[in-house]
């Protein structure tokens, strides 16, 4: 089965999503995203969705349960580059992303969790410090 | 109102999901819908055939390419063969879900397009139909 791969950089875990998600992938991201954040400690997550063309209920559900899981494994979530059309669609359909901060691209979502890490990693921000998986 | 093209997509997988929201995507290029009204009906699409499959067991949707004078439109029949729904209305509100989902597709597909019309009877299946205009 495809897996979509995770990327650590320093305390965040960074996921590109550029597929159009079926289910099981999307459940599998969920699943493999819980089990590295225990593994590693990380304290951030970033989820970069530009490619993604929608956010439907699923697909919505599945970050607000990585974000809820994350939370309690002390991790906190930012959800970088969503398109505007899918913004706009979102509100509509009525989702409302519980517990995930958003930022406009990968840049300002690192900027965000960056406020999060422990002093003597935040130095070594732009370096890849640990390529694991 | 005429029909100008016609498809029909089975809905018997998570995969046939996918492929829903890509011919829905085609089509909805082909009449000219801009970006915002594309992913709008792409999403309510993703929302229907999903409870298609969910719920009603599986099933299938007819894709047309309707024009009413000069405005084009795609309309979208989600059909399936399973149990109904037996309350429309409670099955409508918002967060309302007898599975475990956010409740949000009924009412979100209703609101991401312009017409939107259920016809459901318990132990025979469920119809949703919806238009989405250029
Ligand atoms: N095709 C169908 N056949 C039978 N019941 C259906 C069908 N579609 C929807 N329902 C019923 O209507 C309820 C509401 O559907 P809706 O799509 O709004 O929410 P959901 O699927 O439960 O959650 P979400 O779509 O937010 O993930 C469902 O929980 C189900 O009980
Ligand atoms: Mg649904």
């Amino acid at each position: 089965m495809d897996r979509i791969p995770i990327l650590k950089l320093g305390g965040t875990l960074i996921v590109t999503i550029q597929v159009d998600m079926h289910d099981r992938l999307a459940l599998a991201l969920e699943e493999d995203l819980t089990a590295m954040i225990a593994r590693t400690g990380a304290r951030g997550v970033l989820i970069e969705i530009s490619a993604l063309e929608i956010v439907d209920s699923f697909i919505g559900r599945m970050l607000v349960s990585i974000a809820a899981v994350s939370r309690v494994l002390d991790a906190e979530t930012v959800l970088a580059g969503m398109r505007p059309a899918v913004a706009i669609t979102l509100v509509e359909l009525g989702l409302e992303l519980t517990g995930i901060r958003t930022a406009l691209n990968v840049e300002r979502g690192m900027a965000l969790l960056k406020a999060r890490l422990p002093e003597d990693r935040a130095g070594h921000w732009s370096e890849r410090d640990g390529l694991e998986d | 109102m005429t029909v100008s093209k016609t498809e029909t997509i089975p809905v018997r997988s998570g995969d046939d999901v996918v492929r829903v929201r890509q011919r829905v995507r085609a089509l909805a290029i082909d009449i000219g819908l801009g970006l915002v009204d594309q992913t709008k009906i792409i999403t309510a699409a993703s929302e229907l055939a999903r409870n298609t499959l969910d719920y009603g067991g599986g099933g299938e949707v007819r894709a047309e390419i309707v024009q009413a004078g000069t405005r084009k439109g795609l309309r979208l029949t989600f059909e399936d063969q399973g149990p109904g729904i037996v309350d429309i209305e409670q099955a409508m509100t918002d967060h309302y879900t007898s599975g475990k989902g956010l409740g949000l597709g009924l009412g979100g597909a209703k609101r991401l397009s312009n017409e939107f019309q259920i016809e459901s009877s318990p132990g025979v299946g469920t119809r949703v139909m919806i238009t989405r205009w250029k």
